[in-house]
């Protein structure tokens, strides 16, 4: 308690000289929590406060619906928000957020696939293919194709069963699509080549944290996972190899909620954000690779560091960019299909 | 107030009051007392539970462009995959209370006829989980049962099996996860009712020369079985809606209903299909309820009225 209170006077007395806050000058951002929000706080909310002289409260969600909720419900507490990129192109549908303003925000250094009228993209998540080299060495699965080939690499298996989305994609690499007609995917064929190794999978991971899991543990020998998860685990010491070879270039992004009560001042805050400056802090702290590509450009990035980058313009050549607007138009009627699909 | 010696009806109090008539008006009053009493839990009941249930119901019947449909039902069939869980739900549902009824039983017996001391201080150890998170317990068996999980790595080393047994993110390892989390919602039901049991009655059977065994099936089971029912009751209608356990426990291949309630309200963007499940899931809840009252109730009161 006294703790607390020794802080707060701080925090107080550290506001009074630098700028009077007062209720007007405070937004909330939501994002996905963890190591990951940490990070986001080290790159994004605390240098955009700072320089902006507000404060930025944070919480977190469990995305659209979420958001959904509080805009249908009249009940916006947060001032923007982040959502993974299909979730924004649905959302965007339902008229969910606020319209940016372009003339606030830069968009330049963004990929046009992800500058939207009411949203925009914040960083990149790749799903890898991650293997265990105390099972095959260096000699692991390195493709899809590899993946899916059972006599070649026996050994067992996970893939995302909640993300339809991601799975889906690498069917489609599986089955010998090149990584530039992945999109748009032909779902009926991706759905085949999920029947095809369905049998051979021993879990359908639905949290980032379980697949982590489940390599870690030896539950599995090879899986889909977040390249994220798959760098702690790398980091940890658990004997891994994943590379961005046909990995899929997922993208987050950031919304304003409709009804945003300090709408002004998160579009601000949005434009720091996306600001090439802040987007270099995020490597420094997390293996989530930033939207914006003049990132790069900077300088604030290490060059040993920009080859583990999944957004670096080397690595970017290598993955497939998952297509946010197709999602919106198909997820629905593809996740119940893999949901038929995968369930016995 | 004094009845008096001449017949209720007739009573007559010495101000000239049919003394029938003042019990009728005080039982009256007590009602509307008790009434009153009640009043805020049965507000609070109708504001937290029937107004939200039937909110649930009406959102259940608009479809994502809000208009009135059949939609979020007729998904259900349309789709093999919602019948598919629906089935695997109660497979669930009916193993782990069987599995709750085989373990549960004995234990409870045990406990019931342990001296007071040792029985409080095994119940202890009934109740003790009860103080972990769902979540901490259902990874713990994950530790304990996976590939190389202790359980695994044990039998292997002592070489009873060459490879290792699929214990988890499958069937079993949901059941085996929620049979160790429902154990003690059967258990203490079942304890409480044992213990009310006449010891009495199982000396008379045995003082009157029926084997302990004869005893026990004869005398005690049927008194045991309306414990045994609400802790039946009670466990199977918490698996119906278990959620933890089987996402982390069934490696994606256990879906339960309300795993695809969670689904369902992010991939829709109409709450209805969500609430849809919902509906479906209470509806058939009650509709169990009221055969397990019909049955086991039945079966149970019957007992009683011929003790």
């Amino acid at each position: 308690m006294t703790k607390r209170l020794c802080i707060h006077g701080l925090a107080g007395l550290l506001a009074s000289v630098a700028v009077p806050a007062s209720a007007a000058d405070t937004i909330t951002v939501a994002s996905w929590g963890g190591t990951y929000q940490e990070a986001q706080t080290k790159a994004f909310f605390d240098p955009a406060a700072k320089e902006l002289g507000i404060t930025i409260k944070q919480d977190t969600t469990n995305g659209l619906d979420d958001v959904r909720l509080q805009v249908t419900g009249n009940a916006v507490k947060w001032d923007i928000t982040e959502l993974g990129a299909d979730e924004c192109a649905r959302g965007s549908k339902e008229g969910l957020f606020e319209k940016l303003d372009y003339n606030v925000i830069d968009k330049s250094g963004i990929n046009p696939k992800l500058v939207h009228d009411d949203w925009v993209g914040i960083d990149y998540t790749s799903v890898v293919l991650i293997y265990r080299t105390d099972v095959f060495g260096d000699k692991g699965p390195k493709t899809w194709a590899d993946f899916w080939n059972v006599e070649k690499f026996p050994g067992r298996r996970a893939l995302s069963g909640s993300q339809a989305t991601e799975t889906l994609s690498v069917a489609a690499l599986a089955k010998g699509t090149p990584i530039d007609k992945v999109y748009p995917v032909d779902i009926d064929g991706a759905l085949q080549s999920v029947d095809k190794v369905k049998g051979h999978i021993d879990a359908w991971w639905t949290s980032g944290a379980q697949a982590m899991q489940l390599v870690k543990d030896g539950e599995v020998d090879m899986a889909s996972i977040w390249n994220g998860r798959a760098g702690t685990l790398k980091k940890q010491g658990a004997p891994v190899s994943f590379s961005f070879d046909q990995a899929v270039l997922t993208a987050d992004c950031m919304v304003i909620p409709k009804g945003s009560k300090n709408k002004d001042l998160a579009m601000k805050a949005l434009a720091k954000f996306v600001s090439p400056d802040l987007q270099a802090n995020l490597p420094l702290y997390v293996d989530n690779g930033p939207a914006n590509e003049k990132a790069f450009e900077t300088g604030k990035i290490p060059k040993e560091r920009i080859k583990d980058i999944n957004s670096s313009p080397e690595n970017v050549k290598k993955q497939v960019l998952q297509d946010p607007e197709f999602w919106r138009d198909n997820l629905v009627e593809a996740t119940e299909k893999f949901n038929n699909l995968i369930q016995q | 107030m004094s009845v008096g010696s001449a017949s209720l009806g007739q009573a007559v109090r010495p101000d000239g009051v049919l003394n029938a008539d003042v019990l009728r008006a005080d039982a009256r009053r007590q009602a509307l007392g008790l009434l009153a009493l009640l009043s805020p839990g049965l507000f609070l009941v109708f504001a937290v539970i029937v107004v939200p249930i039937g909110w649930l119901f009406w959102l259940s019947l608009f479809d994502e462009t809000g208009q009135l449909s059949p939609a979020n039902y007729a998904r259900f069939f349309e789709q093999a995959s919602y019948i598919k869980t629906f089935a695997t739900t109660f497979k669930v549902a009916f193993v782990v209370t069987g599995a709750c009824v085989l373990f549960g039983y004995p234990l409870a017996y045990m406990l019931s006829q342990l001296p007071r001391r040792a029985a409080s201080i095994c119940l202890i150890f009934v109740i003790l989980p009860f103080w972990t998170s769902v979540l901490v317990r259902t990874y713990a068996w994950l530790v304990i049962l996976q590939r190389k999980g202790l359980i695994n790595n044990w039998l292997i080393d002592l070489g009873v099996i060459g490879q290792p047994l699929p214990l988890a993110n499958n069937f079993a390892g949901v059941v085996i996860g929620m049979t160790h989390i429902m154990l003690p919602f059967l258990v203490l039901p079942l304890y409480a009712s044992m213990k009310t049991i006449d010891q009495d009655c199982l000396r008379a059977g045995m003082n009157l020369g029926a084997s302990p065994a004869a005893t026990f099936r004869q005398i005690f089971f049927p008194l045991s079985l309306p414990g045994l029912a609400s802790g039946v009751v009670i466990v199977f209608v918490l698996c119906l809606g278990f959620f933890v356990t089987p996402a982390l426990m069934g490696g994606g291949k256990v879906i339960m209903w309300a795993m695809r309630m969670e689904q369902a309200t992010s991939l829709y963007s109409n709450w209805g299909a969500g609430a849809a499940l919902g509906v479906v899931l209470l509806a058939v809840t009650l509709a169990l309820l009221g055969l397990f009252q019909r049955l086991l109730g039945a079966r149970a009161t019957g007992v009683w009225s011929r003790r």
